[in-house]
């Protein structure tokens, strides 16, 4: 059921401060996008959680709808949609990605 | 497959007042890298200003005639600072 895969979804962002979801594991990326997202999110230190798409073509899909984004990776911050590969590049390079995960941990 | 060309014409058309360019990564018709200065972004957080390209190239997406796309989007404010 399409309702049990979002709410599936919604209880690993809300439930995680740094949501992941990606091909492959951080150790074993099968995409270069997925694996520099991990490298960028590991050189600030925090903990975060990740979900395999390729294992799960449920998920794959569900979260696409879940945030209306049609790529993988997908980082949520804090129970909220940040971003794929880019903007986290973009937000790492601006300096702002610290205040955010700052925030979030914080809480 | 699909060509830089089409790409380009295919956003010329959601976003008409935007400067585009469009790279080929590979050579192979399937890994893009996507760069969009419009006046439409300002304001917008980068979320929005992607959804707002993406949303163009839902289709090509989609079906995974594009597999990878790399996209940067700025404000003509914005690209000006990069330039100068």
């Amino acid at each position: 059921m399409p309702d049990d895969v979002l709410a599936k979804i919604e209880e690993k962002v809300k439930n995680n401060k740094v949501m992941l979801y990606m091909k492959g594991n951080p150790d074993f990326p099968q995409c270069g996008f997925s694996a520099h997202t991990v490298e960028i999110l590991r050189s600030y230190g925090v903990p975060f959680e990740t979900e395999d798409v390729l294992a799960n073509p449920e998920i794959r899909d569900g979260v696409k709808r879940y945030s209306n984004w049609p790529t993988i990776p997908q980082v949520y911050i804090n129970g909220k949609f940040v971003g794929g590969c880019d903007i986290l590049h973009e937000l790492h390079e601006r300096g702002e990605l610290a205040p955010m995960l700052k925030e979030a941990f914080e809480k | 497959m699909i060509s830089p060309e089409e790409i380009k014409t295919t956003l010329e058309k959601a976003l008409p007042e935007a400067t585009i360019a469009v790279q080929d990564l590979t050579g192979g018709g399937d890994h893009f890298q996507v760069v969009v200065v419009s006046s439409s972004f300002e304001g917008k957080g980068l979320v929005d200003q992607h959804q707002m390209v993406y949303g163009a190239l839902r289709e090509s997406l989609g079906n995974e005639r594009i597999h990878a796309l790399s996209l940067k989007t700025y404000t003509p404010e914005q690209w000006q600072r990069i330039g100068s």
